[in-house]
């Protein structure tokens, strides 16, 4: 089977990885979270190159486990997981379907463009996943994951996740 | 000590990551309030997730085939090389607050410039860690404000605390040649920020910075005081006693 590999298209390997949940936010896959930066073949192998979230995230072992077992599914023995630090992962890169996604699962998506190594005791208006309301405040900077922050809105009254831009 | 600069600087990062998450972490389950409870958790994951990049750097470099878990869990007390600032206890949450704040007003600057570093492992390290130590700070300057222009007690808590730490904050800037080796000719402006910076939150704060200046030193070279001891006694007990334990 090893040799299976090399009559694969790296874009139906893609297409795989699209297949792979965020272990804790399932709605959103692996690749609309940005974190799968290439795929390449090397020899009979396919390498996958993930960069992390956080560097203390809990799930990014989970998610190189769950992209070997996605790719293995299809028959290939041969994978391999790199681990690429830099240019460090931005939530710039979380595509336009995934933030609608968050929304409707009830996770305000992240601010585009505040990617906060600059951005110190600045707090922007998100609006309320729930009724849609910019009248919102912070609770925390840190929430239920690293990569949320907990809101309130001043409006339904509800809590929410913040998905902060980083 | 290496002869390898970098091993060695790679090994104070790491170490003041490790001492002080661990530290923190202690507070899961005991912060005063629930947001608390997870901030404080959050940054001290944080705080282990940048440990195992920097230790797993120095082992790389010093090529003796040490993990970043050997190097955390199999040294002794000496061949620590954090700051003695981090290793300064809990107590209450004043303190610990204050002892957050006086590192992340070192660490996010620090980092910020280590991103630019000449040694591209550094500058990677640096790069991932700064965005995280961006969060802490805005955090702990945050708490800082609220808490010393607070109530009495509260004041009463952070100014007590600041007396105790500040002595702990000179090391943190004291270069010497590794530091400056890794580092490059930067650092002074680093120590221009933090002096700039901290003032301007004690002032917001209402907290008077002490004034006997005498700072306290040794941690970088492996000086520590007796509470990195008894914290190491409690993190590495398993390692020690069932040697190469795993679950
Ligand atoms: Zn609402």
């Amino acid at each position: 089977m090893a040799a299976l590999a090399t009559h694969l298209s790296i874009k139906e390997i893609w297409s795989w990885l699209e297949d792979v949940p965020d272990p804790e936010i399932p709605v959103i896959s692996v690749v609309e979270l940005g974190i799968v930066r290439d795929v390449s073949l090397d020899g009979a192998a396919i390498v996958v190159t993930v960069t992390p979230t956080y560097s203390g995230c809990p799930a990014t072992a989970v998610i190189a486990m769950d992209i070997e077992q996605a790719i293995r599914k299809h028959g290939i023995d041969e994978v391999r997981i790199e681990t690429q630090l830099s240019p460090a992962w931005t939530t710039d890169w979380i595509t336009e379907s995934a933030r609608e996604k968050l929304n409707a699962y009830g996770i305000a998506p992240p601010e585009k463009g505040a990617a906060c190594a600059g951005a110190l005791r600045t707090r922007t208006r998100i609006k309320c996943p729930l009724c849609g309301s910019a009248n919102t405040e912070c609770i925390s900077q840190f929430g239920s994951t690293p990569c949320k922050a907990h809101y309130r809105c001043k409006d339904c009254l509800e809590p929410f996740d913040y998905f902060k831009s980083f | 000590m290496a002869d390898n600069p970098t091993v060695e600087f790679a090994l104070r990062m790491g170490d003041n990551c490790l001492v002080l998450g661990q530290n923190v972490s202690a507070w899961c389950g005991h912060a005063p309030v629930l947001e608390e409870d997870i901030a404080l958790a959050n940054v001290a994951l944080d705080l282990i997730g940048q440990t195992r990049m920097w230790l797993g750097l120095a082992g790389e470099l010093e090529g003796k085939g040490r993990s970043a878990d050997d190097l955390a869990f199999l040294r002794d007390v000496r061949e620590f090389r954090n700051c003695l600032l981090v290793e300064q206890p809990n107590s209450d949450f004043g303190q610990t607050l204050m002892r957050q704040f006086l590192f992340d007003a070192w660490h996010h600057p620090m980092l910020k410039m280590l991103s630019g570093a000449a040694d591209a492992r550094v500058a990677e390290i640096a790069e991932k860690s700064v965005k995280e130590a961006a969060y802490h700070l805005d955090r702990s300057t945050d708490l800082i404000i609220r808490l010393g222009d607070g109530s009495d007690e509260s004041h009463h808590r952070m100014q007590g605390a600041l007396d105790r730490l500040w002595r702990y904050s000179g090391e943190l800037m004291a270069a010497d040649a590794i530091d400056e080796a890794v580092v490059g000719p930067g650092l002074g402006d680093i120590e221009a920020q933090y002096k700039d910076y901290t003032s301007k939150v004690f002032g917001e704060a209402t907290l008077t910075i002490p004034e006997a200046a005498f700072m306290q030193k040794g941690g970088k070279v492996g000086l520590h005081t007796e509470a990195l001891g008894h914290m190491l006694a409690d993190m590495q007990f398993l390692q020690r006693s069932y040697p190469g334990a795993q679950w």
